[in-house]
């Protein structure tokens, strides 16, 4: 449920739109006691220990942490570079 | 036939668990069931007000619980209907007057005589709420479409599974249809999304809940009010009819609670 998501094209998000994104947000830390800035971290070494192995789109990275139907999640959407796109040496 | 004991909750203050309480009370007692209501908000009674029984109180709760009297003898009979009483709260006291055993105890007492025992909870999550949900066979969550009520009812659910009470049902109430079109309020799907319990019921926003409150009489016992049917509405739900929602907008709205439309 990214925020960017629920922009409709040159709208801001409603009212209803933030609140359903700030309260899933508060469910994951109330239920998981995972602060926002751990949330950061996470998201920081996961990308670390991936392109540690793999070579990935940085830019196309999406992880984010989700609370449906009462369980909380962290999802992460990792593009990773095709073989032809990869660079020289590691 | 014994009572279902039915604890209604909510975690969050003032969403509406006395008014629905008094209303889905009065609903069963307009249906022909045999319903107490048990006021287990020691030291902040309201449900007496609610139903407008509060000269009739003689005997409370924790008059029952410390032997003052026998528990017929607290029952308030609420005379609009054959068989509708209101076991109150005391006002003087707080929540340590009570144990969740004595309540366990107080209920077990009064399910050989009727069909209901509705249970007013307070809000919190202290010793009021563990009282109240003690004798409870199943529970009602009461929510608001608001940021603040769905947290704490996400809260109080986990709660509720954790005391091992299952079939626990959500209540959506103060509901502005209104507002949802413009969207400016979580609508019944973001809810039942984020709490994931089955819907029992919903009930819009409605002025005549504070008039009916302002002369003690409950909003069931009209049959015109908005409110008043979908409480009548949860009432049916309760007694094993599947009635539709309420129409609050196009059914596109409500993907999720679609098996609650009769076969259409």
């Amino acid at each position: 449920m990214r925020f960017l998501q629920v922009f409709r094209k040159s709208k801001s998000p409603s009212s209803r739109d933030v609140a359903k994104e700030r309260l899933q947000l508060v469910l994951v830390h109330d239920r998981t006691q995972i602060s926002p800035a751990l949330m950061q971290i996470l998201k920081d070494e996961i990308i670390a220990v991936i392109s540690k192995h793999v070579p990935i789109d940085r830019e196309a990275v999406d992880i984010s942490f989700t609370h449906s139907r009462r369980e909380s999640r962290l999802q992460a959407n990792i593009p990773l570079q095709p073989r032809s796109r990869q660079r020289a040496a590691r | 036939m014994a009572a279902r004991i039915i604890t209604i909750t909510s975690g969050k203050g003032g969403v509406g668990k006395t008014t629905a309480t008094a209303n889905i009370s009065v609903a069963l007692g307009m249906r022909g069931q045999r319903v107490v209501a048990v006021d287990a908000d020691i030291g902040l009674r309201n449900l007496d007000v609610v139903m407008g029984l509060e000269n009739r109180i003689v005997y409370d709760l924790v008059d029952v619980v410390e032997g003052r009297c026998r528990l017929r003898q607290a029952m308030v009979r609420d005379k609009r209907l054959p068989e509708l009483y209101l076991l109150p709260a005391a006002q003087t006291r707080d929540k340590t007057a009570v144990t969740p055993e004595q309540m366990v105890e107080v209920c077990e007492g009064l399910r050989p005589d009727f069909d209901f025992v509705l249970v007013d909870s307070p809000a919190g999550i202290e010793q009021g709420y563990r009282n109240a949900i003690a004798p409870a066979d199943e529970a009602i969550v009461v929510t608001t479409p608001e940021v603040s009520a769905v947290r704490d009812a996400d809260r109080i659910i986990g709660m509720i599974e954790a005391a091992e009470k299952e079939g626990t049902r959500l209540l959506i109430n103060r509901v502005r249809i209104d507002m949802i079109r413009r969207e400016d309020m979580l609508n019944i799907d973001d809810v039942l999304d984020i709490l994931a319990i089955e819907l029992l019921g919903i009930v819009p926003e409605d002025e005549e809940i504070i008039v009916a409150t302002n002369r003690g009489r409950p909003l069931a016992l009209e049959n015109h009010a908005r409110a008043g049917e979908a409480f009548s509405n949860i009432a049916r739900r309760l007694l094993g009819e599947d009635v539709p929602l309420i129409t609050l907008e196009k059914p596109s709205l409500f993907s999720r609670v679609k098996r609650f439309f009769a076969a259409s």
